[in-house]
C-alpha cells in the first residue's frame, strides 16, 4: 500500500485530526470560547469539502480506494456533504445554546465532528467492516451527545434508553452480518452483489441475514416497531443535539440503508421488499397517528420524523433508479426543514423548558410576526403543502413507488400525509389565532447566527420547493454509482 | 483410549458448549449482578476456547485479554460502585415485559434455528491452513491476521481508534464530578 | 488438526451461537437492571464472533473461499474493540444515572415515557 493510496482518504484524515484540535483547544478555551469553537468546527468541516473537492471526487476507472474499503463515487460525495452540511448548521445553532448553557463547548464540537467522520464512512464504505465502524463511531458520539447534559435528568434518560437499544441494534446488525458472510463467504459489497446475481436458489441463511442487517437499519432510521428509542432519546437530548440526531444521523442511516439494499442486496429485492413494505406502512401510520396526541414540542417532532423515515422508507421498496434518487433528494430537504423547525424551538427555549409546550407559542405572531412566518413555512413544508420543497420531495417518492406499482403503499402514505396536517397546524392556530399570556409573553432568544441559519433553511425550503432541479440533477447522478438504471 | 483420541476435539467442544450455555443461562437469571458478571465471565471463557478450536488462536487471546481481563473488570467496578443490593429493594429483578420477552425469542430462536438449518452447511472443514498463510507461506495466526489487518482493513483499523477516543471522552463526560455544575442543578439561566 | 480425528459439524457451532445469541436477546428484554441488560448484550455479540469464527474456519477448508477465511476473524476483532467502546461509554452513562437517581432500574426511568 503506498502512500499516494491515501490521497483521496485526505478529507477524513483532516476531520479526524481538525476533531482532536478542537477537543484541545475546548479544553484550553473553557465555557468562554463556545462561538469560536463552533467557527473553528465550521471552518474544518468548509476544509474537508474543499478537500472532497479536490482530491476525493470520483475518478473514471476507479470506484474503490485502499483495497476496497470505501467508495469514491457520486453518491458518497452526495451524502458526505449532506451530512456535513447538516453538521455544520447545527454548530452555528448550538453556539448561542451551549453559551448559555453551564456545559463546556469543546467535547461538544469535537464529538460533533467525530460523529460527522463516522457518516462519511458510512456513505462512502465499500466493505461491511468499514460501513460497521463508521455506524458505532457515529452511534457512539450520539450516545454521548444525547446524554450531554449530564444533570438534567431527562437527558441521562433519553441517553441511557437510546444506548441499549441501540446496543441492541447493533448486536442484531451484527449477527445478521454474521449469516451473511456465513452464505456468502464475502464482506464486500460488490463481491456480495455479484455472487447474489449469479445464485438463484433460495438461502434461508442468506436471508435471514439481510432481514437481520435490515432490522439494524430500520433501528438506525427510527422506523416501526423499532422506534421506540425515538421520543424519548429526542425530547431527553439538548434541543441542538435533537436537531442534530434527527437529520445527519438519519441521512447517513439512509446513505447506508441505499447502499446496502438497493446495492449490493438488490438482486435479491423480492425477498426483502415484502418487510420493507410493512416497515413503511407501518411507520407512516403509527409515527402521524402518534404524533397528534403530543403536547411536547419536541417529541411530536419526533413522531413527526419517525414518519418521514416512512415516506423516505417507500422510495426503498420501490427499488428502482426514481426510487433511490427520490430518498436521496428528500434526504435534503428533510435535513433543511427539519432543522428549521429544530431552530425555532431552540429560539423559544430562553428558560428552562420553555417553548417545549405547544401553548408556549400561543400568540408568537403578533409579538414576533418574521418568527412566526418562518415557522408556518416549515411546517407547511413538513406537511407536504405545495409552494415549499416538503411537496416535491413527496411527490416524487410516491410516484416512483406508483411506477412500481406501490399504489396502495401511496395511497396509505397520502392519507396519513392529510392526518399530519392536524398536528403541524396545531402549532400554526397557537401562533396566529391564539392570545398569549399578555402579561409575561415569552420572550425569543436574540441570536444572530441561530437567525441566520434559520433564514438559510427557510431559503433553501421556498427554493427547492419552486426550483429542485439542481438538487434532483445531482442525485441522479449518484444512482450509477449503486448500478441502478 | 482410541475412543477418546478419536473425539478428542469433539469432546472439547461439546464441554465447552455446555458450559457456555449453562453460563449464559445464569447471566440472564442470577439476580444479583455480581453473579451474573462471573457467569458472563465463564462463557467468555469457554468462547474463547472454541476461539482456539476453530483456529482463531490469535482472537482467543484477544478475547481473554480484552473481553475477560479488561471489560469484565470494568464491570464489576462498575457493579461495586453502584452499591447492588440498592438496586432493586422490591426484589422484581425481571421486568414487566417478561413474557413478551421470552416469546420473541423463542421466536426468534426458531428463525435462526430454522435458517441455519435450511442454509447450505454440508462441508466441515477440511484443514485451516488459510487461517495461518500470509502471503502463501504458512506462519501462524496471529501473523496471518495482522498481515490481513494492516493491509486490507487499514481504514476500519484506523477508524476504530476514533472510536476508541469517543467513547473516552463520553466515559470522562459522564464520569467526571463537576464542581461548578453540582449545585446549579446544570439547568441553563434565564 | 490430525486427520484421524472426528470433526465436529459445523453447524453445532452455529446452534450454539444462536442458542446464546437468544440467551442473550431475551436477557436484554427481561432483566430491569442496566448492568445486567448491558451483560445480556455482551453475550448476543459474543454469539455472532463465534459465529464468525466457525464460519471463518469452515471458508479456509474449501480452496474457493480460502482468501475469504481471514475476514470473518477480521470482523471479531472490530466486534471485540467496538464492544470495548460501547462498555466504556455505557458503564459510565449508567453511573451518571445512579448519582442523580440511585438506581439503575430501567423500568423507573420514568420522566420520559418509555
Amino acid at each position: 500500500m503506498s502512500l499516494s493510496q491515501f490521497i483521496p482518504f485526505l478529507p477524513e484524515i483532516f476531520l479526524a485530526v481538525a476533531g482532536f484540535a478542537i477537543l484541545l483547544a475546548g479544553i484550553s478555551l473553557g465555557k468562554r470560547g463556545a462561538r469560536g469553537l463552533s467557527l473553528l468546527s465550521l471552518g474544518s468541516l468548509a476544509v474537508t469539502a474543499i478537500l472532497i473537492w479536490v482530491v476525493g471526487r470520483p475518478v473514471e476507472g476507479a470506484h474503490t480506494i485502499l483495497g476496497g474499503m470505501l467508495f469514491v463515487d457520486t453518491f458518497a460525495v452526495y451524502f458526505k456533504l449532506l451530512t456535513m452540511t447538516a453538521s455544520g448548521i447545527v454548530l452555528l445553532m448550538s453556539a448561542g445554546y451551549l453559551e448559555r448553557s453551564d456545559y463546556s463547548p469543546g467535547e461538544f464540537d469535537a464529538l460533533i465532528l467525530f460523529a460527522t467522520l463516522g457518516m462519511m464512512i458510512m456513505a462512502s464504505g465499500a466493505n461491511l467492516v468499514s460501513l460497521y465502524v463508521g455506524l458505532e463511531l457515529m452511534a457512539l458520539s450520539q450516545y454521548v451527545l444525547v446524554g450531554y447534559f449530564k444533570l438534567e435528568l431527562k437527558s441521562n434518560e433519553g441517553a441511557v434508553k437510546y444506548f441499549v437499544l441501540g446496543a441492541l441494534s447493533s448486536g442484531v446488525l451484527v449477527y445478521g452480518i454474521s449469516l451473511l458472510y456465513g452464505a456468502l463467504g464475502t464482506l464486500d459489497l460488490g463481491a456480495i452483489r455479484a455472487a447474489l446475481t449469479a445464485s438463484d436458489t433460495v438461502n434461508w441463511t442468506l436471508n435471514l441475514g439481510i432481514i437481520l442487517v435490515g432490522f439494524g437499519m430500520l433501528f438506525k432510521v427510527a422506523a416501526v416497531p423499532f422506534h421506540v428509542w425515538t421520543p424519548d432519546a429526542y425530547e431527553g437530548a439538548p434541543t441542538p443535539v435533537t436537531a442534530f440526531i434527527s437529520v445527519g444521523p438519519k441521512a447517513a442511516a439512509f446513505a447506508m440503508f441505499l447502499r446496502l439494499f438497493l446495492g449490493a442486496f438488490h438482486p435479491e429485492l423480492a425477498q426483502w421488499r415484502i418487510v420493507m413494505w410493512i416497515a413503511a406502512a407501518a411507520t407512516v401510520i403509527y409515527g402521524n397517528i402518534a404524533a397528534l396526541t403530543q403536547d411536547n414540542v419536541k417529541r411530536m417532532l419526533a413522531y413527526s420524523s419517525i414518519a418521514h423515515a416512512g415516506y423516505a422508507l417507500i422510495g426503498i421498496v420501490a427499488g428502482t433508479a426514481m426510487g433511490l434518487w427520490s430518498v436521496m433528494v428528500y434526504m435534503l430537504i428533510y435535513t433543511f426543514m427539519n432543522l428549521g423547525a429544530f431552530g425555532f424551538v431552540i429560539m423559544l427555549e430562553t428558560r428552562g423548558y420553555a417553548g417545549e409546550r405547544v401553548g408556549d407559542y400561543a400568540g408568537l405572531a403578533k409579538r414576533h410576526p418574521g418568527a412566526a412566518a418562518g415557522m408556518l413555512i416549515f411546517m407547511l413544508s413538513l406537511a407536504g403543502i405545495p409552494p415549499t420543497a416538503g411537496f416535491m420531495g413527496k411527490l416524487y417518492v410516491f410516484s416512483s413507488a406508483v411506477q412500481a406499482g406501490y399504489i396502495w403503499l401511496v395511497v396509505i402514505a397520502v392519507v396519513m400525509s392529510a392526518v399530519s396536517l392536524y398536528y403541524y397546524f396545531r402549532i400554526v392556530v397557537e401562533m396566529y389565532l391564539k392570545d398569549g399570556d399578555e402579561d409575561e409573553p415569552a420572550p425569543l432568544v436574540r441570536d444572530r447566527w441561530l437567525d441566520a441559519m434559520i433564514g438559510l433553511c427557510v431559503f433553501v425550503t421556498l427554493f427547492l420547493g419552486v426550483y429542485p432541479a439542481p438538487v434532483v440533477g445531482l442525485a441522479q447522478s449518484g444512482v450509477h454509482a449503486l448500478g441502478l438504471g | 483410549m482410541a475412543f477418546l483420541s478419536a473425539h478428542f476435539v469433539a469432546i472439547v467442544f461439546y464441554v465447552l458448549a455446555v458450559l457456555a450455555v449453562a453460563g449464559g443461562v445464569g447471566v440472564i437469571t442470577f439476580k444479583n449482578p455480581v453473579h451474573s458478571a462471573l457467569s458472563l465471565l465463564g462463557t467468555f471463557l469457554m468462547v474463547a476456547g472454541l476461539f482456539v478450536l476453530r483456529h482463531a488462536e490469535f482472537l482467543g487471546a484477544v478475547q481473554l485479554l480484552v473481553y475477560a481481563g479488561g471489560i469484565m473488570v470494568l464491570f464489576l467496578f462498575v457493579i461495586m460502585l453502584v452499591n447492588v443490593r440498592r438496586l432493586s429493594p422490591d426484589a422484581a429483578f425481571l421486568s414487566r415485559r417478561a413474557p413478551l420477552a421470552v416469546l420473541s425469542g423463542v421466536v426468534f430462536g426458531a428463525l435462526i434455528a430454522f435458517g441455519v438449518l435450511a442454509g447450505s452447511l454440508g462441508h466441515p472443514g477440511g484443514g485451516a491452513t488459510a487461517l495461518q498463510m500470509v502471503q502463501g507461506h504458512v506462519m501462524g495466526n496471529t501473523e496471518a491476521v495482522g498481515w490481513t489487518l494492516y493491509r486490507h482493513f487499514l481504514v476500519p483499523f484506523e477508524i476504530v481508534s476514533v472510536v476508541l477516543l469517543v467513547a473516552m471522552i463520553g466515559a470522562i463526560i459522564f464520569g467526571r464530578k463537576d464542581a461548578g455544575l453540582e449545585g446549579r442543578g446544570g439547568r441553563m439561566e434565564p | 488438526m490430525n486427520p484421524t480425528m472426528i470433526p465436529i459439524p459445523s453447524a453445532w457451532i452455529l446452534y450454539l451461537s444462536a442458542v446464546l445469541f437468544v440467551i442473550g436477546a431475551i436477557g436484554v428484554l427481561l432483566r430491569r437492571n442496566g448492568i445486567s441488560i448491558f451483560l445480556a448484550l455482551e453475550l448476543m455479540l459474543n454469539s455472532a464472533n463465534l459465529a464468525f469464527a466457525s464460519f471463518a474456519f469452515r471458508f479456509a477448508g474449501a480452496s474457493a473461499t480460502a482468501a475469504h477465511a481471514l475476514n470473518g476473524q477480521i470482523f471479531i476483532f472490530f466486534i471485540i474493540a467496538v464492544a470495548a467502546a460501547e462498555a466504556a461509554v455505557g458503564l459510565a452513562l449508567f453511573i451518571a444515572m445512579y448519582r442523580r437517581k440511585e438506581t439503575i432500574d430501567v423500568d423507573r426511568f420514568n420522566i420520559l415515557r418509555w
